[in-house]
């Protein structure tokens, strides 16, 4: 129970901090619009080519966005040393985790979804009649990329070269759920519609496997 | 402010050793510290203070050796929940008021009634006008206050200060002094690092100084206070 009512009071504090500043939803709303609006132009919308490539550059620029955005996760919390401050707080460590990549997952699932008119426009390709489907894959594939981010941003924000670090290890690490979201997404965005479950359910096990990782070797990730 | 009682806890510090890579910044200390005792830890900078207050602290694991809490009525504790630390970084952030860090820290530790709690420490430590200021507005003093109220949110039997007077004005320092006479007089054990000789060194019951990560000399083995503070004979 206290890893649930100290993973809501961090998240309360995450919402705020972030609602307060827009940092990172404006970095990464900006940075997806931009790469959006630039590959509009390299394609023609209304070829059926164009709803294959439209649906991995989303991916891309989805993940780019979130290498940006992960990136301070854990670096804010040096600034003052609050994270030696959070552990001494909380009994579980693993709740900074929780709090930190529900924040992240929900962060991303934002920029995504205010990103989805936009692309539909340009692309010309209707989103809306596969809403409900297109939700379940951002939301599992920002659900992995935030499991497998938040973990190396605590890695990442304790070593020199950090800025380099994250990226380097992350975007190798995604690769996997960029694949399987980006092929979902595909079938969902055909002519005929189609949901792949083949990758919904990799996608599933992924969240599972990362998460499960996080909560058996968290604590030592924390540590100085 | 008047701390209520607490039962004593003391600490013992069994052949510490810390390294980071080759580098030794802690080796074999071994330090016992009876419950309700103010020991001040004095050295020279990169003696290895902060590194033994943050062992001390659980912030980090030593290489080898232990650390244990000792309760006087119950024996060996986890005394996580019952210490209290105030590092070099003020350990709170800067993006939130000052009523906000100590309710969110407050809520972490479980605290009940955490919003009369947070005022209560305010008050104490001066700053329940700005209790609606954003941190990052405030002077390195008041943010060494704010770290001090954070420190005493769960009425730790066992205080940890890194420095605790950095930053604060004659008057903080003497609010501060006042501030840790109490818990003294209350029970509660005190470890904190020092430079020089000031109204709060004056609160210590016992010195150590560490030198190059080790234990050097100790009030309890017969070196004088003064000598220790200001580093005669070294």
């Amino acid at each position: 129970m206290s890893l649930l009512s100290n993973a809501a009071v961090l998240l309360g504090k995450e919402l705020r901090t972030e609602f307060r500043s827009r940092e990172l939803l404006t970095t990464t709303v900006v940075f997806i619009l931009v790469i959006i609006v630039l590959f509009s132009f390299t394609f023609d919308p209304t070829s059926v080519e164009s709803r294959r490539f439209a649906a991995s550059l989303l991916w891309l620029a989805f993940l780019f966005a979130a290498s940006l955005m992960l990136q301070p996760c854990f670096l804010r919390e040096q600034n003052n040393d609050t994270l030696s401050a959070l552990r001494l707080s909380v009994t579980d460590p693993f709740s900074i985790f929780v709090a930190k990549l529900v924040a992240n997952t929900l962060f991303l699932l934002l920029t995504e979804l205010l990103m989805l008119p936009v692309f539909s426009i340009l692309f010309n390709v209707p989103v809306f009649p596969v809403i409900g489907q297109l939700v379940l894959v951002l939301f599992l594939g920002s659900l992995g990329v935030s499991i497998a981010g938040t973990a190396l941003s605590a890695i990442s924000a304790q070593a020199r070269m950090r800025e380099l670090l994250l990226p380097l290890l992350l975007l190798p690490l995604l690769a996997p759920v960029l694949v399987a979201s980006t092929q979902v997404t595909v079938g969902l965005l055909d002519t005929t519609p189609f949901m792949e479950w083949k990758g919904i359910g990799f996608l599933v096990i992924f969240d599972a496997v990362f998460l499960t990782a996080l909560w058996l070797f968290g604590e030592y990730l924390l540590e100085e | 402010m008047t701390p209520a009682a607490v039962s004593p806890v003391g600490i013992r510090f069994e052949n510490i050793d810390k390294r980071y890579g080759g580098l030794y910044a802690l080796r074999r200390v071994s330090l016992e510290i009876a419950a309700g005792e103010c020991v001040v830890l004095a050295g020279r900078n990169g003696s290895g203070k902060t590194t033994l207050l943050r062992i001390a602290a659980r912030v980090v694991r030593p290489s080898s050796g232990s650390i244990t809490f000792l309760d006087r009525k119950n024996g060996a504790i986890t005394a996580a929940s019952q210490t209290g630390f105030v590092a070099h970084a003020t350990m709170v952030y800067d993006e939130l008021t000052a009523e906000e860090n100590l309710l969110l820290f407050a809520r972490l530790l479980g605290i009940a009634e955490a919003r009369a709690r947070a005022g209560t420490l305010l008050e104490e430590v001066g700053l329940a006008e700005r209790r609606k200021s954003l941190v990052r507005t405030f002077s390195r003093g008041m943010r060494q206050r704010m770290a001090i109220a954070r420190a005493l949110l769960n009425e730790p039997s066992v205080l940890l200060l890194d420095e605790p007077a950095t930053g604060l004005d004659p008057q903080g320092v003497s609010w501060l002094a006042g501030t840790l006479r109490q818990m003294r007089d209350a029970g509660r054990t005190i470890l904190m690092s020092l430079h020089g000789e000031s109204e709060i060194s004056a609160l210590a019951t016992r010195a150590i100084r560490l030198e190059a990560g080790s234990l050097i000399a100790d009030t309890r083995t017969g070196a004088s206070l003064p000598s220790i503070l200001t580093f005669a004979g070294a």
